[in-house]
């Protein structure tokens, strides 16, 4: 077992989601398959190969400082679940 | 011949001609969409009055006499996960259910420069994450050469689209084969470009370093003319490359001759279907013929291509998706008294279990302590499934292989995660090296059920892919079988 | 009684003053309507894409060369992942293993002893966005507002080597990396708006220890005072959990100004694991000699040059020289009044003196000093050329801090010039040692200090203005 449902829990909480308990049985043990099966990448000589971070051989793309106009405070807000003195109104930050 | 079994380039004749209107041709669309999306489901929503106002405007500048491009008052669709400024752009998500984008994506914008016709958005896998659509908050779309078959994913809907007549052209996206698959399983064309010729700006990102949008169509000749209006350097997106568009259809010479043809070794092995294998042996038979030369090569890192893209794209797609916590935009659960208690009911509730499992899986990989272990070594891995591609080229022009290792399968198969990643083996590859591939129609199952073939090019040569397909396909008449809709053939 | 050794490091982020933000091109304005100033990029909608703004890498690289740093011609970003509201992405794009700058140094001065203390390395990141809570403070509030306006805006981050040992050379390391980035002008350094932040590590370790010890990070610290304070706390908190036999923490504490402490920041969960990976929405920066030369060649006179330069062409002290040259201002009105005066020293001890005084008073800076450089200069003419003295210099100082009267003219209005004419000063003094007899006795009998009366009475007959010296003088030569 390479993670358990501890283990699942945690790396839940880092992405800000819960598995719901009726799921989290089959849910860890598709995590593990997934993660054991990950284990062939040991079979693979890596020594001295560069990671590839990057598909394109390109560097320095960049652009001038000069302000262009964004979007309209109302289109920022368009969307918005909860809106409060032209903020995104949000519950307690803190928990 | 119905007006919607026609291509996008005998349409534009059409109009140009007068023969038909644009506003004749989105009102024909419409009624097709009327008689067959409740068996199809291929859209998420559908933009009528806004379709027939920018086909009257179309119909007025031909009526004027001037000029139209090729896309022009041509109804086409645009899969979910691109931006349209002002009409909702979902995901096929919950999360996203609700939200209008305030801006258009690049290609949006490339698009209403030509005139086109937007008939609505195509459902999909939710973000983009599996190759059935069946995770979509709408439910799945079905196959219109077998109503209980999956259409592929994630690009299912605009694949579905236009096997079943409901567009004439569709925009796609592909991380990991979402639009070469499910073209394949609707008998069709669908060409993802090499990574960096379309811009990703409002393309909801899934994995950044994978994702590319392209065209989902009827024929060859349609794709390419889709190409041409999409590709291009986009200021807005940084990983847009500095490179000129060559006019796509100029490719389009049906001549193989002295072409060297790479079949690789690991994509004709165990796993493939026997019928696959059978009509992808044929069509290479038929391609000697129109005078190519096949070249045996070999990819020996293929069978890490997998497991590699799902640490990757996950990776990515955990921090993606991020944004995604009720505070700007989206879905929110309002009972919630703490901001980080909103986020993650809000995600929990919004993302569906795929997505969710991804985003995990993307969360561990890249954790304190397994870092070098998964991600890191994928990177590496990366680097070697490049370089045997690059290997294979000095020996070929093109490579050749099977889109899937299977046609289409039946809807809620019950197949666990790992066995429906694995099925991505054959179009992974290519996003993993950023290169161009195309699948087009070569054959049928015995059931019925169409067989695509890929061809996948070097970095920037869609030129030589399309040369390739559309030599295939004029001398064969697979793209002109039309989906029966309904029961088996 | 064990004696320890305090160990600070500082961790400072400098908002650039870029036109626009780092990765979009919204204005970096400060001040307006709470988001006005945002679009797709900067407000995390679906599909958007950073685009890096020239300005940031050649403010970077700008930074790093004053800094004495490494230029990295090869660097790189990465996304720092974590959720908080006013992170429109919940990931920061950042620089991680491989950032702009390394290796570099800022020497100080504490008490006379000269240091250098090291530069880390420095990063460009982006900056996030304001909440604007509901009641008084975050964790008294019920809801709050996210403003994105700040969210994209470009920073430097500047890690020093952990090796300064004090309080005081953790102010003078902040008060001379502020001077440089003023002087190099890519921020405009102002604490209390937040454009410069400090976060100070500290820990202790007994003398004699082989390993630095556990340390806190504090954070909050808007001013070189605040620094000071805190750590002096800090290292008397941790002194007494170590002196109790307990462990310190690692945690983030906040400076709680109000109260002179520091509190835990530390919330249920356990340290951040921020899942660094490269931004695969950007591309490498690849810089070449060339770029880092034009950048260099833009270099302007950086404050040790400057300090050097006016020692050298002045005479002025190293620590005068220092403190004038601490900010860009208080160097650039110096060298405008000295273009006039006939003494730079005075200059700088009029500066250093009566008008630090006076702006650490009205609480003002050099920049909002109502009197022109060229009239501070006129006044030190005045008392060199013997007009005026420099009891009376004074007065007139208090009456150019109204208005910016020119000096001549006030000690004409005032009726202050110095009496320097031997006639008028003789008959003071023969008036004087008149009226005195006793003085002058005591003064003949050997009490030297019955001078300084005699004199004193003179000068409350001149009403200040006879020439001190000279007055000195004649009383000496006519009571011999």
């Amino acid at each position: 077992m390479k993670v358990s449902a501890e283990d699942v829990k945690h790396i839940a909480q880092l992405s800000r989601l819960t598995v719901p308990a009726s799921e989290m049985e089959v849910f860890t043990e598709q995590f593990n398959q997934i993660l054991n099966y990950a284990d062939i990448l040991e079979k693979i000589d890596t020594t001295g190969i560069e990671p590839t971070p990057y598909v394109l051989p390109v560097s320095n793309v960049l652009r001038e400082d000069v302000v262009k106009e964004g979007v309209s405070h109302e289109e920022a807000l368009k969307n918005a679940p909860a809106v409060h003195n032209d903020g995104f109104k949000v519950p307690r930050v803190i928990d | 011949m119905e007006l919607y079994k026609l291509t996008a380039h005998e349409l534009h004749d059409k109009l140009v001609n007068k023969e038909v209107s644009s506003v004749e041709l989105t009102n024909a669309l419409y009624e097709r969409i009327d008689a067959v999306e409740d068996r199809v489901n291929a859209y998420v929503t559908l933009d009528k009055e806004n379709a027939l106002a920018q086909a009257a405007k179309v119909d007025a500048k031909i009526a004027a006499g001037e000029a139209i491009a090729p896309l022009a008052g041509v109804p086409g669709a645009i899969k979910d996960n691109i931006c349209t400024k002002g009409l909702l752009t979902t995901c096929s998500s919950k999360m996203l259910s609700n939200v209008v984008p305030i801006y258009d994506a690049h290609v949006i914008k490339n698009l209403r420069a030509d005139e086109t016709v937007f008939l609505g958005k195509t459902n999909m896998d939710e973000f983009a994450m599996g190759s059935t659509t069946e995770t979509s908050f709408y439910g799945p779309t079905h196959n219109p050469w077998n109503l209980e078959r999956v259409p592929g994913g994630s690009s299912g809907g605009s694949a579905a689209a236009i096997a079943a007549g409901e567009a004439i052209w569709t925009l796609g996206s592909d991380t990991g084969g979402s639009i070469r698959q499910p073209a394949s399983f609707n008998g069709c064309v669908g060409i993802k470009p090499t990574y960096g010729r379309v811009s990703r700006y409002g393309c909801v990102a899934f994995a950044s370093s994978l994702d590319q949008i392209g065209p989902i169509t009827r024929d060859v000749t349609d794709a390419a003319i889709v190409l041409n209006t999409i590709c291009g350097k986009d200021e807005m997106d940084s990983t847009s490359l500095d490179v000129e568009v060559p006019d796509f259809t100029k490719a389009l010479r049906a001549d193989v001759k002295g072409l060297r043809i790479g079949l690789p070794k690991e994509y004709f092995g165990e796993g493939i279907d026997p019928e696959v294998k059978a009509e992808i042996a044929k069509a290479v038979k038929k391609y000697e013929e129109l005078g190519a030369e096949i070249v045996e090569v070999s990819l020996p890192h293929t069978e890490y291509a997998v497991i590699t893209y799902y640490i990757i794209a996950p990776a990515e797609a955990s921090a993606n998706l991020a944004r995604y916590d009720g505070v700007r935009y989206g879905y929110r659960n309002m009972n919630a008294v703490s901001a980080p208690e909103m986020t993650t009911m809000s995600r929990t509730e919004g993302f569906g279990l795929e997505v969710r499992r991804r985003i995990m899986l993307g969360t561990y990989v890249l954790s304190s302590g397994y870092y070098d272990a998964y991600y890191n070594k994928a990177m590496q891995v990366r680097t070697l499934i490049r370089r045997d591609f690059e290997a294979a080229f000095e020996k070929c022009d093109v490579l050749l292989t099977p889109t899937s290792p299977v046609p289409a399968y039946k809807i809620d198969g019950k197949m666990d995660p790992l066995t429906i990643y694995m099925l991505d083996v054959t179009t992974i590859p290519v996003n993993m090296a950023g290169l161009p591939g195309i699948s087009i129609p070569c054959g049928f199952a015995k059931d019925g059920m169409p067989i695509g073939m890929q061809l996948i090019g070097k970095v920037l040569d869609e030129e030589t892919i399309l040369r390739a397909a559309y030599t295939f396909e004029q001398a064969t008449e697979y793209h002109k079988v039309f989906a029966p809709l309904g029961g088996k053939q | 009684m064990t004696k320890y050794i305090t160990v600070i490091g500082l961790e400072v982020h400098a908002e650039l003053k870029t036109k626009t933000k780092a990765f979009c091109s919204c204005s970096t304005e400060f001040g307006s309507t709470p988001n006005t100033h945002v679009c797709p990029v900067c407000l995390g909608m679906p599909g958007a894409l950073p685009v890096l703004n020239k300005q940031v890498v050649d403010f970077a690289i700008k930074a790093g060369l004053a800094l004495n740093c490494d230029i990295q011609k090869y660097n790189k970003f990465d996304r720092k992942n974590y959720f908080y509201p006013d992170l429109s992405k919940n990931y920061q794009i950042s620089q991680f293993d491989k950032p702009i700058c390394l290796g570099g140094h800022i020497d100080i001065v504490v008490d006379g002893e000269h240091k250098r203390i090291g530069v880390t390395r420095i990063h460009m990141e982006e900056d996030a966005g304001k909440l604007n809570h509901s009641g008084a403070t975050i964790s008294t509030s019920d809801s709050s507002a996210v403003d994105y306006n700040r969210a994209g805006v470009p920073l430097i981050e500047i890690v020093s080597e952990p090796d300064m040992r004090s309080a005081a050379e953790a102010r003078a390391y902040m008060e001379n990396l502020k001077a440089i980035l003023e002087y190099t002008d890519v921020c405009d350094c102002k604490m209390q708006e937040g454009s410069l932040r400090c976060d100070a590590n500290i820990s202790i370790m007994p003398e004699g220890a082989k390993e630095f010890g556990t340390r806190a990070e504090i954070k909050n610290l808007n001013s070189f005072r605040a620094l000071e304070r805190a750590i002096n706390y800090e290292v008397e908190r941790q002194k007494e959990i170590l002196e109790d036999g307990g462990h310190v923490v690692q945690e983030t504490r906040t400076w709680d100004e109000g109260n002179g402490v520091t509190l835990s920041m530390r919330s249920k969960e356990e340290a951040h694991d921020y899942r660094y990976f490269p931004e695969p929405d950007l591309v490498p920066v690849q810089l070449d000699d060339a770029w880092i030369e034009r950048i260099r060649s833009t270099m302007p006179e950086l404050p040790a040059q400057r300090q050097a330069r006016l020692m050298a062409e002045h005479g002025l002290p190293e620590y005068d020289a220092s403190q004038i040259v601490s900010t860009k201002a208080m160097a650039e009105y110096f060298d405008e009044a000295v273009k006039t005066a006939k003494d730079s020293k005075a200059v700088a001890n009029w500066l250093l003196g009566d008008v630090s005084a006076y702006m650490n008073n009205e609480g003002i800076t050099i920049g909002e000093f109502k009197v022109a450089p060229a009239h501070l200069a006129e006044l030190v003419n005045l008392i060199k050329d013997g007009v005026l003295s420099s009891k009376l210099a004074k007065k007139v100082f208090a009456e150019m801090l109204k208005n910016d009267e020119a000096p001549k003219a006030l000690v004409k209005k005032l009726g202050l010039e110095q009496v320097s004419d031997e006639g008028a000063i003789l008959k003071l003094v023969e008036e004087t040692l008149a009226e005195n007899p006793q003085s002058v006795a005591d003064y003949k009998a050997g009490k030297d200090k019955a001078i300084g009366f005699l004199v004193g009475q003179i000068m409350k007959k001149s009403r200040g203005k006879a020439n001190p010296g000279m007055v000195t003088k004649m009383l000496k030569e006519k009571m011999s």
